[in-house]
C-alpha cells in the first residue's frame, strides 16, 4: 500500500486540469501571531475547488494554524492576531463583521482525532441540520442516510443508529465525524491530519473516501505522512516555520521540488 | 578515610524498619478511628431507633407521648422543601457555572465572584438562617413558609453545586466544542446541545450531594423559626412546615429518655434517605464516567 | 454560490438558507452571557444581603448596648430581668473551648489518616476508606449532636463524675470527629500532588516509607494541610447543632470544661428557639453575635485561601 521508494516518492498519475478551475480560496499576506510567536507569516495560497490540496510540513510548521483560520477556529484560541486577507468565494473572511456561523456552515472541518458527541449516531449526523433550524424528520432521516452513504459507512451502521457513536471503532467514529460534516453539504471540507489517530486499515478507508468526495467538494488536507499526500492530494503547499516554501502540483512537488528545503524533507533529511 | 560507617548504618536499619512498622500500624489505627465511629453511630441509632420504627410512625403527627409520635409532617415537609430546593439552587448553580467556565472574561468582576463563591461556601449555616430570617421571612413577608426556608437552602448549597457543575462543565473536552463551532453552531447552541448535555451526570452527581446536605441541616431552619409540633400537612409553599432535623432536633431536647429513642427512629429515616440520594449519586457517576 | 450540481431533491444548504433565523440567534446569543452573568451575580447579592442584614441589625443593637460592653464584658446574661448584660466575651470563649478540643482530636487524626492514605494504604484499601469518610463528613450534624449528648457524654461522665450533662468535652470531640473527613481528605490532597519523583529520590538512597512521608511529603505538602485545617477550624467555629444539643445553655469567662457552657452558635438558637419577641434587644443581640462568628469564620477562610495561594509549592 505504500511506497518506500526513496528518496522520491511515487505520484499516481492525475488529470490536469487545474488551471481551469474556479479558486475557493486565496490567501493574501497572510499573518498570524499567538500572543507574540509568529505563526504564519506572509502566507500568499490559492486553493483551487475540487482539488484536494494537501499541506505538509514538519511539526510546529504552522499547517494546522493555517488550516484552522480557515474557518477561522484559531479564534477558539484566545490571544491570536491576524493580519492580510483570506478571500473565500469572493469575501475576505477576517474582515470584521464577518459572520463566520456561516462561513463554517460552507466548510466543514475533520479533527486529527475522531470526535463524535456523545450521542446516537443518528443525532450526530442531524446535528448540524438541527441547528441551522431544520427540524423535519422525514428530511432529516433523508439527510443522516445520504450523510453516511456519503462517508460509505451507512451499510456497517444502518441497523444501529440510535447506538452512541462511541460504540464504533476509531477509523468509524473518523467517518461518522466526515458523515457529519457531509450533513450541512458544505462546498469545502478541512482535514487536520484525519489519519493520525487511525490504523493502516482505517486510513486506507478514508483516503479511499477523500478520493471519492473529491468529485463534489474541495478538499484541503493538513498530513504529517508524505505518502498520504503524493497518494491522495492534486496539489500540495509545503511549509516551514510559518512559510510557504513551495505550492505546486503534487508530482512535481515529490518528483523535482524546486525547493531545496522541500528536497530535503520529502527526501527525509529532516522533520 | 570512609565518612559513611556501613557496619552502624546496616545496625541502624532494623531499628528504622521497626520504626517504619510501628507508625504504619498507628496510621492505619488513626484511619480506623473515624470508620469505627462511624459503624457505633450506626448500631447505637438503629439500636435505639428501630422500636419506634414502625408503619405508624410514618403516618402519625408529633405528639406529647413517645409512643403516639410520628414524623408524617416532618417528612412531607422535607419533601417539599426539596422540591422548592432542588430546582432553584440547581438553576442558579448550572447558570453560574455556565458564565464563569464559558463566557467570564478573566477581569476583576469574574475574580471578585470567584473569590466570593469561595468564601460563601465557609459562611456558616447558622449565619445563612439568619439572612433567611431578615431578608425572606421579615423583608419579603414570606413568614415561616416552605418558600423562605427553600429560598435560604438554595443560597446555602449554592457554592457547593457551582463548584460541582464548574468541574463538570470543564470535564468536557475542547474537541466536543470544536467539532459543534466547526459546524457552524454558535456558542450558545454548542452549550446548550454539546456542553451540557455531556456534563449532566457531573452535575446530577454534584446537586444531590448537595441536595443531601441542604436535607440534613437544621440550624438555618432552627434561626427562621420552623416549628416542631405541627398536626397538619402543608398545602402550598406558602405554608408553615415542619422537616425533619427540625424534629429530630425536638426530640433530642426533650428530658424523657424515651423521646431520644423517638430521635433515633427519625435519625433512621433522615439516614436511610440520605445513603439513598448517595447512592443515587454515585450510581449516575459510576455508569456515566468517562465515555470520550 | 456553489458550482456543484444539484445530485438530487435534497439541497441541504438552501434548506439551511431558508430556515435558521440568524437574527434570532444572534439575539439569544448576545442576550444569554448578560442573562448568566445576572445569575452568578445571585452568589454576590447573598454575600451583600448577610452583610446589610448583619450589619443593619447590629447597628440598632449598638444603639442600646455600647460597642465597648459588646467587645471586652465578661458577663453575657441577656435575660437578666433588672439589668440585663451584653459582654460577649463568654460566647467566645465557648466557642473558642470547642474549637480548641476539637482541634486537638481532629489535627492528628485527620493527618495520620492522610499520611495513611497517601502513603501506605493500597490502591483497594483506599477505594473502600476514601467513600466512607465522605460518609462520616455527609452525617447531619444534628445527627452528631445527638451522639454527643446520648453517647459520648455518658461515656465520659462514667469515667468522671464531674462531667455534668452538658459540657464543652463531648460536643468538642464530636465536632472535632466532624472534621476529620475533610483535614484528611484535604491534607491528602495535598501530599497527593507532591510529585513521585521526589518520594523515588529519597527511596533509592535507602529511606523507609516512614521517612519519605515525613521528611519529605509532609514538608512538601505543609501549606495544603495548614490550610485545610485552618478550614476546619473555621468550621469548628462555625458549627451549631452540635453544641446546641449537647454543650449546654451557659455562658461562662473561663476555663472550666466540664460544666454547662455556650457557644456564639449555640446563643443564636437558644434565642431563636425561645420567644424572645421581634425588636427586643436580645432579638437584636443575636444579629450582633453573628455578625461576631461571621468575622471570625471569614478571617479564617481568607487565612486558609491565602496560605494555599501564598505557599503553593511550586514542583
Amino acid at each position: 500500500m505504500t511506497t518506500t521508494v526513496k528518496p522520491k516518492i511515487q505520484v499516481p498519475e492525475k488529470k490536469k486540469e487545474s488551471a481551469s478551475r474556479g479558486s475557493v480560496y486565496q490567501s493574501n499576506q497572510l499573518n498570524l501571531w499567538y500572543d507574540t510567536n509568529h505563526a504564519l507569516k506572509n502566507i500568499d495560497l490559492d486553493i483551487k475547488e475540487n482539488e484536494v490540496t494537501a499541506i505538509i510540513g514538519p511539526s510546529g510548521c504552522g499547517k494546522s494554524t493555517y488550516i484552522k483560520t480557515l474557518n477561522r477556529m484559531t479564534e477558539t484560541i484566545p490571544s491570536v492576531k491576524t493580519s492580510g486577507e483570506i478571500i473565500y468565494r469572493g469575501k475576505n473572511i477576517l474582515e470584521k463583521g464577518y459572520k463566520f456561523e456561516e462561513l463554517r456552515t460552507k466548510v466543514g472541518m475533520v479533527f486529527q482525532k475522531p470526535n463524535p458527541f456523545p450521542k446516537s449516531i443518528y443525532e450526530n449526523i442531524a446535528y448540524g441540520p438541527r441547528i441551522h433550524g431544520i427540524k423535519n424528520k422525514k428530511i432529516l432521516d433523508q439527510i443522516v442516510e445520504k450523510s453516511l452513504r456519503g462517508a460509505a459507512i451507512w451499510d456497517e451502521v444502518k441497523d444501529r443508529l440510535n447506538e452512541n457513536a462511541y460504540s464504533l471503532s476509531g477509523g468509524q467514529q473518523q467517518r461518522i465525524c466526515i458523515a457529519r460534516c457531509l450533513a450541512i453539504e458544505p462546498d469545502v471540507i478541512l482535514m487536520d491530519e484525519p489519519t493520525s489517530a487511525l490504523d493502516p486499515i482505517s486510513t486506507l478507508k478514508v483516503e479511499e473516501l477523500v478520493q471519492e468526495l473529491k468529485k463534489e467538494y474541495s478538499i484541503i488536507i493538513v498530513t504529517h505522512n508524505m505518502q498520504q499526500a503524493a497518494r491522495i492530494s492534486d496539489k500540495t503547499a509545503f511549509f516551514l516555520n510559518g512559510e510557504v516554501i513551495e505550492f505546486d502540483e503534487t508530482d512535481k512537488i515529490f518528483s523535482n521540488p524546486s525547493d531545496k528545503r522541500t528536497e530535503d524533507y520529502i527526501s527525509g533529511r529532516f522533520g | 578515610m570512609n565518612y559513611i560507617d556501613h557496619e552502624s548504618v546496616a545496625k541502624k536499619t532494623n531499628s528504622r524498619l521497626l520504626k517504619n512498622k510501628v507508625l504504619k500500624s498507628i496510621f492505619l489505627a488513626a484511619t480506623m478511628f473515624g470508620l469505627i465511629v462511624l459503624a457505633i453511630l450506626l448500631y447505637r441509632i438503629v439500636t435505639q431507633g428501630s422500636e419506634y420504627l414502625s408503619l405508624e410512625f410514618f403516618t402519625s403527627f408529633a405528639s406529647r407521648i413517645p409512643e403516639n409520635s410520628g414524623i408524617k409532617a416532618a417528612i412531607l415537609g422535607s419533601i417539599y422543601l426539596m422540591l422548592v430546593v432542588a430546582p432553584i439552587s440547581m438553576f442558579l448553580g448550572v447558570g453560574t457555572a455556565v458564565y464563569l467556565e464559558e463566557y467570564a472574561k478573566k477581569n476583576k468582576l469574574t475574580n471578585f465572584i470567584r473569590i466570593n463563591i469561595s468564601n460563601l461556601a465557609g459562611v456558616p449555616s447558622v449565619v445563612f438562617g439568619l439572612l433567611g430570617l431578615t431578608i425572606f421571612a421579615r423583608f419579603f413577608g414570606l413568614g415561616i413558609s416552605i418558600l423562605a426556608a427553600g429560598l435560604t437552602m438554595s443560597l446555602l448549597i449554592l457554592p457547593i453545586i457551582i463548584v460541582a457543575a464548574q468541574e463538570a462543565i470543564r470535564s468536557v473536552p475542547k474537541e466536543l466544542r470544536d467539532a459543534s463551532y466547526a459546524m457552524g453552531a454558535t456558542k450558545w447552541q454548542t452549550i446548550l446541545r454539546i456542553v451540557l448535555p455531556a456534563a449532566i451526570p457531573g452535575i446530577l452527581t454534584g446537586s444531590i450531594l448537595a441536595l443531601s446536605r441542604a436535607i440534613g441541616e437544621t440550624a438555618p431552619l432552627v434561626v427562621l423559626g420552623i416549628p416542631t409540633i405541627l398536626m397538619f400537612t402543608p398545602d402550598s409553599i406558602l405554608s408553615t412546615f415542619t422537616a425533619l432535623p427540625m424534629q429530630i432536633f425536638d426530640w433530642t431536647k426533650r428530658p424523657q429518655v424515651a423521646f431520644h429513642d423517638v430521635a433515633a427512629a427519625g435519625i433512621i429515616v433522615l439516614m436511610t434517605l440520605l445513603i439513598i440520594m448517595n447512592s443515587i449519586a454515585v450510581f449516575i457517576r459510576n455508569k456515566y464516567q468517562k465515555r470520550y | 454560490m456553489s458550482m456543484k450540481e444539484p445530485n438530487s431533491t435534497l439541497n441541504v444548504q438552501e434548506l439551511i438558507a431558508q430556515k435558521s433565523n440568524r437574527g434570532l440567534l444572534s439575539f439569544v446569543e448576545k442576550l444569554m452571557p448578560k442573562l448568566l452573568l445576572a445569575i452568578a451575580i445571585v452568589s454576590v447579592l447573598t454575600t451583600l444581603g448577610i452583610l446589610a442584614t448583619l450589619v443593619v441589625e447590629t447597628y440598632i443593637f449598638f444603639t442600646r448596648v455600647p460597642f465597648w460592653e459588646f467587645i471586652t464584658g465578661t458577663e453575657w446574661y441577656p435575660f437578666a430581668n433588672s439589668t440585663p448584660t451584653f459582654g460577649v466575651l463568654p460566647l467566645v470563649i465557648g466557642t473558642l473551648k470547642i474549637t480548641g478540643i476539637a482541634v486537638l482530636v481532629a489535627v492528628p487524626l485527620g493527618i495520620a489518616t492522610a499520611i495513611y492514605l497517601s502513603e501506605y494504604a493500597s490502591h483497594r484499601a483506599r477505594k473502600v476508606i476514601k467513600p466512607i469518610l465522605e460518609v462520616l463528613a455527609g452525617v447531619p450534624t444534628i445527627v452528631y449532636g445527638f451522639f454527643a449528648l446520648t453517647f459520648v457524654t455518658p461515656i465520659l461522665r462514667s469515667i468522671s463524675p464531674e462531667v455534668s450533662i452538658f459540657n464543652a468535652i463531648s460536643p468538642g470531640i464530636v465536632v472535632g470527629i466532624m472534621i476529620i473527613p475533610m483535614i484528611a481528605s484535604l491534607s491528602e490532597d495535598a501530599m497527593n500532588s507532591v510529585p513521585n519523583s521526589m518520594r523515588d529520590g529519597a527511596y533509592a538512597l535507602g529511606s523507609t516509607k516512614l521517612e519519605v512521608a515525613i521528611k519529605i511529603v509532609l514538608p512538601a505538602a505543609i501549606s495544603g494541610i495548614v490550610a485545610s485545617t485552618v478550614l476546619a477550624i473555621s468550621r469548628a467555629i462555625g458549627e451549631t447543632m452540635i453544641v446546641a444539643v449537647a454543650a449546654g445553655s451557659t455562658p461562662r469567662f473561663d476555663g472550666d470544661l466540664t460544666g454547662s457552657i455556650q457557644t456564639m452558635t449555640a446563643y443564636i438558637v437558644q434565642v431563636t428557639t425561645g420567644d424572645a419577641g421581634y425588636g427586643t434587644t436580645i432579638y437584636y443581640s443575636i444579629y450582633a453575635v453573628g455578625f461576631t462568628l461571621f468575622i471570625f469564620t471569614l478571617i479564617m477562610n481568607m487565612l486558609a485561601q491565602y496560605i494555599s495561594k501564598r505557599f503553593r509549592e511550586e514542583y
